[in-house]
């Protein structure tokens, strides 16, 4: 008698799992050093980070080396390993208010309280390679430094409240514009991390998924609302960046203790309303919230944006008529990256059971097909009710 | 001929109210108000204490302009919205029948009962109709809701309905959407028919058909009211239709009902100035 | 490389309050069997979409004197059953077999085992797709309505408009049924071949959907009835004359694959053979075979 034929799963996964670290290294350049990818690739740190809805720069940029630079692997390798952390206890809300802007800018009034301010920003820079960077040198780090600290000293400010400034929402409150009433008031928010998320959802529901959603996701349904798929007309109120300060509860004292800064990205949308026959509350402008961990302006716009077309919607009792981007379920269901690659990626899955189901069903369709087809009077016989 | 014994639905006190009212609402609101909005605190009342008997074999008009609550009425009496207040009574037209309240009844009961019990028309035909599914699946939805099990005897019942209500068998399979209006109204009369039910709801079935369409229409209606003695529920913004097929009618106006009676009554007699000024536009 | 780290985890990775959480979900499916509950799915070091809802609920359940078996197309050694064992080993050191009747926690995906099972062993099945509802009602809130007040003529509609269009039922996997003659259930992609073995049988039978967050079971001695008519009924993929070319059974669901000896010229040819691999093998030892080890 012969043998049964061995299957060999276990090892074929440990060497593809070498084959990959050789992928990364078989160049033999000089591996990346943490520090590297945290300071200089600021962007791929906070994407990695809000999407993996962990504040964590440097695991964030161990997770962009670990996965080669791919934004949605890194971010699921933080998700995970957030999974595995105690909660130790919940921050004191954190107000946008206390943010210490590095930048910030309203799109809605030519001047505001406190003044606009641009900040690092590359949005007026002319988009061409810099060549430069091809062979940058420690020197030339130090001569940009260097410029910096001049630029700085010139300017110097003294002033502790340096950085602080009103927002432009608080204004548009104060002038009704925007309701002073919250969506949720009073309630505790949601936790989606230890609650299903089933719908109607709350509102802090809403911002937390989106918070942690795929940007480009977000980027798509906001853009489809107001390119042509939506009724949205968002004006920027306000965009800020800079360092947050956040506070705990001391658990003897009961004073608030700061644990430290984090950088982040706030942003608020104001969008024309329309409300509906029936509804004859005094007109305001829908608010939408943004807020993303680091410097993520792209995906904070694109979440306010979607905060206030879903709020809108729903003050209205529709869902999704006036186009996808408003319809809750749709959107909070379909934008998480980990979610939807993970199962778009399932299907390299060994689907052998399902198929060879597949197949006999296609091959009854066959056999149905041909049986009428050989039938003299197929013409006739097509129909369901004679074969029935 | 309508004796005490035969009714099939009492409805008492039935109210619908959009918001939560204020102490200013009843002074500011109705037909003497021209409004079924309150001023004060914005409160819809969209529906206010209606109360009305429908018997055995009986067709009740229901008229009014677009917001005078008809509508509601008729949504509340199929259970697709829940009243803030009152009670719809249920009774089947049989002798040792008990009467049932479809207002305290819960989800699963009410599904099962509106399937069984109660058969509706819409205006829109895609409100009572899925156009993905064939014209015969359409018209099967309420006897595979109630377990018919044998696709040989759902199609011998789907052909007699279509033939009932004047469609052509042979399109059975038909896409929905290849149908005409006047024959999608058919569809939704067949559908409402499948189950026998004890009490078919009209609303505004034949408003936006062609004359020559809705007469035809309004005829099969009245065939089949004749033939099965079937109870109906008639709502309609036009008085022609309510006086071809209703015998009573209640006139609705600003959530309230502002008269009601015998439609040849009302349309030769009416009573309330609101009235007078329908029956004097329509006539 | 990372063995090491791997006592920073708890047994069974996720906390036990976690674990606790999916516990009580699954007490409430067990006693409202077919009903979907929503649970809080926890982020795990495996795809959503690759079994995190049947790997939670093996950590939520299993404890350190279970004999753990995992199988992906009916195969112990299908690339994914290697991986969802070795993350499950790793993390509770609890002793794996390929017998089924050996095992005392089967977590698989897309098969039933072959050999039945018994009122002492526990079947968690990997679930994609979470709502039967789905193919005539997308939005979850709807359906979940559907569900509460048994709405289920439109999806009997779509089994009637399947039957007019095609002549037939066509469905493959995810066949829907009817769980204690009250909730309608997707029974995930087993085949067809399987969907009556949920009936009635001995053990319990959890379902878990990470990425959709719900599990849902079927309790022991529970009726578990496909969607059919009277005139035309649910088939199974069994063909008059089938039989595997390994051990010759002729009553097990079969896969096909290819076969070429090496070292020949033999052009090789297609064959079919039982998707369970170790009751396939099982029963080429009993015939006299000798079991290689790989």
């Amino acid at each position: 008698m012969g043998y049964i034929a061995a299957r060999g799963g276990t090892q074929a996964i440990l060497n593809a799992e070498l084959l990959v670290e050789y992928m990364r290294l078989h160049a033999a350049s000089d591996p990346i050093g943490i520090d590297q990818i945290r300071d200089q690739m600021r962007a791929a740190v906070g994407r990695a980070m809000n999407e993996g809805a962990l504040y964590a720069p440097n695991l964030a940029a161990l997770a962009l080396k670990q996965s080669e630079g791919d934004s949605i692997d890194a971010s699921f390798l933080l998700r995970a390993y957030r999974s595995t952390l105690q909660r130790v206890m919940p921050t004191i809300p954190a107000r946008g208010v206390d943010i210490r802007c590095q930048r910030r800018i309203s799109a809605s009034f030519k001047d505001i309280p406190g003044g606009q301010m641009l900040g690092p920003s590359t949005d007026y820079q002319i988009r061409m390679l810099n060549t430069l960077l091809m062979h940058e040198s420690t020197a030339d780090v130090q001569r940009i430094l260097k410029e910096y600290d001049a630029l700085i000293a010139q300017h110097a400010d003294t002033d502790e409240r340096a950085g602080y400034f009103p927002k432009v929402v608080d204004y548009m409150r104060a002038e009704q514009m925007v309701p002073f009433v919250r969506d949720d008031e009073g309630a505790e928010p949601f936790d989606i991390t230890r609650t299903a998320l089933t719908f109607p959802c709350s509102r802090s529901a809403r911002l937390q998924s989106l918070a942690q959603a795929d940007t480009g996701c977000l980027l798509t349904y906001a853009y489809s609302s107001v390119r042509g798929y939506g009724d949205a007309h968002p004006t920027l109120a306000e965009l800020r960046f800079g360092a947050l300060a956040i506070a705990v509860t001391h658990p003897l004292t009961g004073e608030p203790v700061c644990i430290g800064e984090i950088v982040v990205t706030e942003c608020e949308i104001v969008s024309k309303a329309h409300s509906v026959a029936h509804n004859q509350e005094r007109p305001y402008f829908q608010l939408g919230y943004g807020f993303t961990f680091g410097h993520s302006e792209v995906k904070a716009m694109s979440m306010g944006i979607l905060d206030s077309v879903l709020s809108q919607a729903k003050r209205n009792g529709l869902s999704g008529e006036s186009g996808p981007a408003a319809n809750e379920e749709f959107v909070l269901l379909h934008s998480d990256g980990i979610e939807a690659s993970g199962f778009t990626a399932h299907y390299k899955l060994p689907h052998y059971v399902t198929f060879e189901a597949d197949l006999k069903v296609l091959e009854r369709a066959v056999d149905h097909v041909e049986s009428d087809a050989l039938n003299p009077h197929a013409a006739h016989a097509t129909t369901a009710k004679e074969r029935l | 001929m309508t004796d005490v014994a035969s009714w099939v639905l009492n409805v008492t006190g039935l109210t619908k109210r959009y918001g939560l009212g204020c102490p200013r609402c009843a002074e500011s609101t109705g037909p003497d108000h021209g409004s079924s909005q309150c001023p004060f605190c914005q409160t819809v009342h969209a529906c206010v204490n209606a109360g009305f008997t429908l018997y055995q074999g009986e067709v009740l008009g229901i008229v009014g302009e677009s917001g005078s609550g008809k509508s509601t009425l008729m949504q509340l009496i199929n259970l697709t919205i829940n009243p803030t207040a009152g009670e719809i009574w249920y009774r089947e037209p049989t002798q040792d029948s008990t009467a049932m309240n479809l207002v305290t009844m819960d989800g699963f009961t009410r599904r099962h009962f509106r399937n069984d019990r109660l058969g509706i028309v819409h205006q829109r035909p895609e409100l009572g109709l899925n156009m993905r599914f064939s014209v015969g699946g359409n018209v099967a939805e309420k006897l595979l809701l109630a377990n018919w099990r044998h696709i040989g005897r759902i199609r011998e019942r789907i052909t007699e309905l279509m033939i009932q209500t004047e469609l052509p068998p042979e399109r059975i399979d038909d896409d929905p959407n290849t149908f005409s209006g006047g024959m999608l109204q058919r569809v939704q009369i067949a559908k409402a028919l499948s189950s026998n039910p004890g009490l078919l709801l009209l609303d505004e079935v034949t408003s936006g058909l062609d004359l020559s369409v809705q007469a035809r229409v309004l005829d099969l209606i009245r065939r089949i009211q004749w033939e099965q003695k079937m109870t109906m529920l008639l709502v309609s913004h036009d008085l022609g239709v309510i006086k071809q097929l209703a015998r009573r009618t209640i006139v609705m106006k600003n959530g309230f009902i502002v008269e009601s009676g015998l439609t040849d009554q009302i349309l030769e007699d009416p009573q309330h100035p609101y009235t007078q000024l329908l029956v004097s536009s329509a006539l | 490389m990372t063995e090491q780290h791997t006592n920073i985890y708890n047994f069974g990775f996720i906390d036990e309050d976690s674990k606790r959480e999916v516990r009580r979900q699954l007490l409430k499916a067990v006693a409202l069997p077919g009903h979907q509950v929503p649970f809080a799915s926890r982020d795990l070091p495996i795809g959503r979409g690759w079994g995190t809802g049947g790997l939670q609920i093996t950590m939520a359940i299993i404890a350190a004197s279970d004999t753990l078996k995992v199988i992906d197309q009916g195969d112990d050694e299908s690339v994914n059953a290697v991986n969802l064992r070795r993350l499950l080993t790793r993390t509770t050191g609890v002793s794996t077999t390929v017998d089924t009747q050996a095992a005392t926690i089967i977590q698989t995906r897309h098969r039933i085992p072959e050999e039945q099972m018994r009122e002492d062993q526990i079947l968690v099945l990997q679930v994609p797709m979470v709502d039967p509802l789905r193919w005539v009602e997308p939005n979850l809130e709807r359906a979940t309505v559907m569900h509460g007040e048994a709405d289920y003529g439109r999806m009997w509609v779509y089994m009637y408009e399947s039957v007019i269009k095609a002549g037939d039922i066509r469905i493959a996997t995810q066949y829907p049924v009817i769980v204690a003659g009250r909730y309608m259930m997707d029974t995930t992609p087993i085949p067809r071949w399987d969907v009556l073995r949920l009936h009635n049988a001995d053990h319990l039978s959890l379902f878990g959907a990470g990425r959709e967050k719900r599990v849902y079971a079927v309790p022991p001695y529970t009726t578990v009835e496909p969607l059919e008519f009277e005139d035309f009924r649910f088939k199974t993929e069994y063909a008059e004359g089938q039989r595997c070319h390994r051990c010759g059974a002729t009553n097990t669901f079969l896969t096909g694959h290819f076969v070429k000896s090496p070292g020949t010229d033999e052009p090789g040819h297609w064959v079919t053979s039982c998707s369970d691999a170790s009751y396939c093998d099982k029963q080429m030892v009993a015939q006299g075979w000798t079991e290689a080890q790989e």
